[in-house]
């Protein structure tokens, strides 16, 4: 039998894959002092919210960038998607005894079990909550790729700028649906759904003292599905993908399937918006179908066009940047005055108002769209790698320019 | 039948004038695409930054004054829109192109919630258009018979002007085909612009009447308009005014017809089923021409 050779692994993958572990871990221990050992004050009050909402942005971001980056499939669907998984999420974690007081409207409702706490039977609470939310979770992904199914059947024939007014559409009457009182026993109709199991629930006892997940819980679902998006990119399905939104004619003139291609792109990206969309009602402890309309959508869609159509790494931290500037660090926009950093005063600005931070944000977006179209990371991923590449062939060539004068 | 009629006329009458105002955001979308195949996602916005405009002139301006007003500013600031945020982008992917209009929508949605306080802003009440008339069994403000009439009027302008004008020609080839007009000596950019001036100019007249039936304008109110108007002008054929004018009046007659049989929860939903089904049943739509991709 013949071996096959390895290649052998260059010296600066070694170091970036090494870098890249280390700082993943540094995350992870700052995210388990945050929920367990920092003291609250200002700073992580604002600190928190936003790296759980950042995570949960950037695994939507991502799975959008998967359809719209990859793809080349123009789809608005993704508030309508993560509607459902919102929804199958809630719907199956409120606890039994809750149901009388959620679906106060309608009777108790008619789905009278919550799967955390079926588990929680079996595995004790804290084990319940985690397999629950996770499969809970996966419900939600299913449901909601389940339905990405059903549209892409007449959906993906549609050509660009007709696709993305079909899923836009699509968006908007599932939220009819599920606001629509018909479906009240099981959707509480345009009611808030909540008591459900949320962040707060993900909590480890061991002996006296507890172990809270609050944030890592988000951050470990969201890099999981990150993980296994960029694992589909990075596969021969991942190619297919690229080839489709190059040239459709020429991929499909190289044996690939359009249909079936674009409809697997177009489902494990709902599966992912469903999930996210999951996250972001444990993130938020009640949900309605109100906010996800076509505004959450273009927002998701800026975060992506900010981030490089096309870059992974680039919607991740154009999601957080996002988050980051719209919670916290542009909120004084709104509050009236100009704060002067490290004295406790401020300079009161008579248009500083509510809203004006919108305004802003949206001023920066469309300079963004008109003159750096490429977005922070262009279709380029952040590789620790490559920068170590970089920074030796600069001091190499700076030594070489060196040696040259001393030469001379 | 008759009795069917009798009991809906409200809805049928709302319906009809809804159809009408449709149309005329409609008519923006189907010229805008015929031109530069770009779905203006923002011209549902101007509409509504029309209907602000007027709110804030009534304040201070006597009624009439403020209604050239309004024309005038939200021609202005589609031709602004155009030259800002379309033109730097003529050579860029259709996909920018679309961003940018996406961008643009969410700037003047979040600019309108700033100006307002995101309180909804009393629409003025316009004399004559705001009066109550009888019609038979229903009682309707004046301006839903005159939505209608005003809009049969205004497309048949529009329609012999595309016809029969320089400019319309000029339009009608632009349309056909971008580069070869071009080389034919037609100015582009000034076409494209009057396109844009003559989309917004009939955005603000549906504006008047539109927020005149319904009292109150907020930033969001001119998404839902937008995107029906849009499914009309996908209906009718996207590029033909005729066709998004039928397909507004089809869409406004439905979805009011649906409110009138108890099914308001599925009013909105429905103008997207419609277009999903125009769209696997006829993709060109009522009036639409074939076109097919070239290698």
């Amino acid at each position: 039998m013949e071996k096959r050779l390895k290649a052998p692994v260059a010296p600066e993958k070694k170091i970036g894959n090494i870098i890249a572990v280390v700082l993943i871990a540094a995350v992870y221990v700052l995210l388990y002092l945050l929920d367990n050992v920092l003291p609250t004050n200002s700073v992580t009050t604002m600190l928190i919210p936003v790296l759980r909402k950042g995570a949960i942005y950037a695994m939507v971001c991502v799975s959008m960038n998967l359809l719209n980056g990859f793809t080349g499939l123009f789809s608005l669907g993704q508030a309508g998607f993560m509607l459902i998984g919102a929804y199958s999420y809630a719907i199956f974690a409120i606890p039994a005894e809750q149901h009388a007081a959620v679906y106060q409207y309608f009777e108790g409702g008619s789905i009278q079990f919550s799967i955390p706490q079926v588990l929680s039977g079996v595995l004790g609470e804290s084990g319940g909550a985690f397999l629950g939310a996770i499969i809970c979770l996966i419900i939600a992904g299913a449901v909601a790729a389940v339905f990405a199914a059903l549209i892409g059947i007449p959906v993906l024939r549609l050509k660009s700028d007709y696709l993305a007014i079909a899923t836009l559409g699509f968006a908007e009457i599932i939220r009819a649906v599920f606001q629509w009182d018909g479906l009240g026993k099981i959707t509480n109709g345009s009611n808030l759904l909540r008591k459900y199991t949320s962040f707060s629930d993900m909590r480890v006892h061991a002996g006296d003292t507890t172990i809270k997940f609050d944030s890592m819980f988000p951050f470990l679902i969201a890099m999981l599905s990150i993980l296994i998006i960029v694992l589909l990119v990075n596969s021969s399905y991942g190619r297919a993908f690229k080839s489709i939104r190059d040239d459709e004619i020429a991929a499909e003139a190289m044996g690939i399937n359009l249909f079936k291609h674009k409809m697997i792109s177009f489902v494990v990206s709902s599966f992912f918006a469903g999930v996210g969309g999951a996250l972001l009602a444990m993130f938020q402890t009640t949900i309605q179908a109100a906010p996800f309309r076509s505004t959450m959508t273009y927002e998701i869609l800026l975060m992506v066009v900010i981030g490089g159509i096309g870059s992974i790494s680039g919607s991740c931290i154009a999601a957080f940047l996002y988050i980051a500037c719209s919670e916290w660090w542009l909120r004084f926009l709104d509050s009236g005055a100009l704060p002067i950093p490290f004295v406790d005063a401020s300079i009161p600005v008579p248009f500083f108002r509510d809203g004006f931070r919108k305004v802003v944000f949206s001023v920066i977006i469309m300079v963004i769209v008109l003159f750096f179209s490429r977005g922070i990371m262009g279709d380029k991923e952040l590789s620790f790698s490559g920068m170590i590449r970089k920074i030796k062939n600069r001091t190499k060539t700076a030594a070489a320019a060196a040696g040259e004068e001393d030469a001379q | 039948m008759s009795e069917f009629i009798s009991s809906n006329l409200q809805y049928l009458l709302t319906g009809i004038s809804v159809g009408g105002q449709y149309a005329l955001i409609a008519i923006g979308y189907t010229m805008v695409y015929g031109i530069l195949r770009l779905i203006n996602f923002a011209h549902g916005d101007v509409f509504m930054i029309a209907g602000l405009i007027m709110v804030y002139a009534t304040a201070s301006l006597p009624i009439y004054v403020s209604i050239i007003l309004v024309l005038a500013a939200t021609v202005l600031l589609g031709v602004i829109i155009e030259k800002v945020a379309y033109k730097p982008l003529r050579s860029a992917p259709r996909m920018s192109v679309m961003i940018s209009a996406i961008g643009v929508s969410y700037l003047l949605q979040n600019c309108a919630l700033y100006f307002t306080g995101g309180l909804p802003q009393v629409y003025p009440e316009i004399p004559f258009l705001s009066e109550k008339i009888n019609v038979g069994p229903a009682t309707t403000p004046m301006v839903t018979l005159v939505t209608p009439v005003l809009t049969l009027a205004l497309v048949i302008a529009l329609v012999s002007l595309i016809k029969y004008t320089k400019v319309g020609i000029a339009m009608r080839a632009v349309s056909k085909d971008f580069e070869t007009s071009e080389l034919m000596g037609i100015k582009i950019n000034s076409v494209i612009s009057f396109t844009f001036v003559i989309g917004c100019f009939l955005a603000a007249v549906g504006s008047l009447l539109y927020f005149t039936a319904y009292n109150s304008v907020i930033p969001t109110s001119g998404a839902m308009p937008g995107l029906k108007a849009f499914v009309a002008a996908v209906f009718g054929g996207i590029g033909s005014v005729p066709g998004a004018v039928i397909g507004a009046f089809i869409i406004g007659i439905c979805e009011n017809i649906m409110k009138g049989l108890g099914w308001t929860a599925f009013s909105d939903a429905f103008t997207f089923v419609l277009l999903i089904v125009i769209l696997l049943v006829k993709p060109t739509g009522i009036f639409g021409e074939k076109s097919t991709d070239k290698v």
